[in-house]
């Protein structure tokens, strides 16, 4: 009696079959609840040690004296200060140069070889790592003038801030439907002023998002600053001087040997995180309630 | 003001309007081709008077006055990779967990965690690992680490060395947990743009949550998947702050997971300062930036064409 041709299945029993698969998802399951408490583990320790070292001192002191040498009891106020006029001017570089850029690209640009190598470009200079870009505005600005400057760090914040801009106002653009243009055209509006009264109006609450995103992103950087504004211990409005800044305050004083200069560092870093998580915060509450 | 211009001036207004958005945006064009050649001019020196060797050279000594990029290099992409080791599964693990297990109140509430811890200043990261990794390195792992490995002879050079707590695997576990949350949230976007379809076909006929995921989610998003892994390895290897704290500065290449080493970005910031304007030093340091320039336009390049092709073009 020939034995008849065997099949290609497996022959196993089902139930050790839905055994063996359910077996592996358990491990996938608890795997996943692993990497997820892991990662939520470590993240809240992170929390915990800036707030565990962050909280003491972290008092009034702190915004109204400046930076002075360790054991004289100094303040954060001549970094605050300095951080905030950077930022600031860093925006009100970037903001109209990177909503122009994005207007071009979502009204006039279209598909056309230049809008497509902007694009592109924005993209690398959003992974130009940072440092990079400090090295690049000592080159062209510090080297030549011979001086650090505020102006020079708020430069490299700037063409850090730009990218984002340019890619949020663009998206948002792009949301804003082609017959509310239309319509405005129809009506005999100039292009410039749908674009400007009708479109960025329709997507301001997008648009607002990134240059607040943007702002959360170059309110921490570090690294840009080391080689352009230098930092400064003293109280200044200077701009054309060396400034300080708080993430400047904290390497310079996280790398010291002094204890009430690391406590120092650690408020600022309190400050500089609350500042971040709290403008995150206020762009997704308000961007989810439809505010802004 | 602008109002009571008449039409035919308004008209008049838009081709210098159109024409002002143009010229802008070359702004961006020049900035990139000014970054790219500023740092290939002041980097060219160090090629001109080492050679292609000083890609290779593993030396580092301003006294000699003799420049080599093999450790930082090393350092830059062995942290980085090592960090990627680390982090990649702990984001598929979280995405899998926010995608497919977390209970809606727990989804909102730790997607929103995961997003926001995104933003936290590196620096932060730095001065945590200072504080918090490295005593743990130093005092638990390492010597863990040398009691199981210390007498197999391939595995001990892996884990030679005195116990500093600074090094590779510290600076690779810092980038990890720091680069966690940006991974973890592009994988979420790309596997929330998977049409539900696709998963609930996958449950009807009987698929477990994992088969859902390894047999249908990933190969159909396999592109946006390896595009925010890629994201993420440039985010690493660009890294400074984070790193500078935590890798030991010190450039030499070592088997040793727990020996100080150097990444392009610290070296720079750390010895830029030291470094006289025209000085060979300072032509070795640029050319660094241009070799590391040139691996993150490399990556950008990669995560690009991956997320294109994926499911999601225009992902972040």
């Amino acid at each position: 009696m020939p034995t008849p041709p065997s099949l290609p299945i497996r022959m196993e029993h089902p139930l050790s079959l839905t055994k063996r698969r359910r077996f592996i998802d358990c491990i996938a399951t608890t795997f996943s609840w692993g990497a997820t408490l892991f990662v939520l583990f470590f993240l809240g320790s992170l929390l915990w040690t800036l707030l565990y070292n962050g909280l003491p001192g972290f008092t009034f002191h702190l915004f109204t004296h400046s930076m002075k040498a360790p054991t004289q009891n100094g303040g954060l106020a001549n970094a605050i200060v300095g951080s905030i006029l950077q930022v600031g001017f860093a925006l009100l570089l970037a903001t109209p140069t990177g909503l122009l850029t994005g207007i071009y690209l979502a009204e006039y640009g279209g598909q056309s070889a230049l809008a497509r190598t902007v694009r592109f470009v924005s993209d690398m200079l959003l992974s130009v790592p940072s440092i990079l870009v400090g090295l690049f505005v000592y080159l062209i600005m510090v080297a030549p003038l011979k001086h650090f400057s505020g102006f020079a760090g708020s430069l490299s914040l700037a063409i850090l801030a730009m990218p984002i801009i340019v890619r949020t106002t663009e998206n948002m653009l792009r949301l804003v439907p082609a017959s509310v243009r239309e319509a405005g055209i129809a009506l005999g509006i100039p292009h410039w002023r749908v674009t400007l009264f009708i479109c960025l109006r329709a997507a301001k609450s997008g648009i607002i998002t990134g240059i607040l995103l943007a702002l959360a992103r170059i309110a921490g950087e570090t690294a840009p600053l080391l080689f352009t504004s230098l930092g400064n211990s003293k109280f200044s409005l200077n701009m054309e001087q060396p400034m300080a800044s708080i993430t400047l305050a904290i390497y310079e004083y996280a790398g010291s040997a002094y204890q009430d200069w690391m406590q120092e560092a650690w408020n600022g870093a309190l400050l500089i995180t609350a500042a971040v998580l709290i403008i995150n915060i206020v762009v997704r509450i308000g961007t989810r309630k439809g505010h802004l | 003001m602008i109002h009571s211009l008449s039409v035919r001036v308004q008209h008049k207004i838009d081709p210098f309007f159109r024409w002002l958005t143009l010229t802008t945006s070359c702004i961006t064009l020049a900035i990139v081709l000014a970054i790219i050649v500023v740092m290939a001019a002041g980097g060219w020196k160090a090629f001109a008077v080492f050679g292609p060797r000083f890609l290779i050279a593993n030396i580092w000594n301003p006294v000699t006055q003799q420049f080599g990029a093999a450790a930082p290099l090393f350092g830059t992409l062995a942290s980085s990779i090592l960090a990627m080791i680390i982090a990649v599964p702990l984001a598929f693990g979280t995405t899998f967990w926010l995608t497919m297990i977390a209970p809606s109140r727990l989804f909102s509430m730790v997607n929103m965690a995961v997003q926001l811890l995104a933003a936290i200043p590196s620096i932060i990261f730095g001065m945590w690992g200072v504080l918090v990794v490295v005593p743990i390195v130093a005092h638990v792992v390492q010597p863990f680490a040398q009691w199981l490995f210390g007498s197999i002879p391939i595995f001990s050079a892996f884990v030679a060395g005195p116990h500093f707590g600074t090094g590779l695997l510290t600076a690779a576990f810092v980038l990890a947990i720091m680069i966690t949350p940006s991974i973890t949230a592009v994988m979420c976007d790309v596997f929330m743009a998977i049409p539900s379809v696709l998963r609930e076909s996958g449950y009807g006929i009987g698929a477990t949550r994992w088969e859902v995921v390894r047999y249908i989610m990933l190969p159909y998003a396999h592109e946006g998947f390896i595009g925010s892994i890629v994201l993420g390895m440039g985010r690493a290897m660009g890294e400074t702050m984070a790193v500078t704290f935590v890798i030991g500065d010190h450039n030499h290449i070592s088997w040793s997971l727990f020996a100080p080493t150097n990444s392009i970005s610290s070296l720079i910031a750390l010895e830029f300062p030291e470094s006289p304007t025209g000085s060979l030093k300072l032509a070795s340091l640029l050319a660094l930036g241009a070799i590391l320039m040139a691996i993150s336009f490399f990556t950008l390049w990669c995560s690009r064409w991956f997320l294109s092709r994926g499911s999601i073009a225009q992902c972040r």
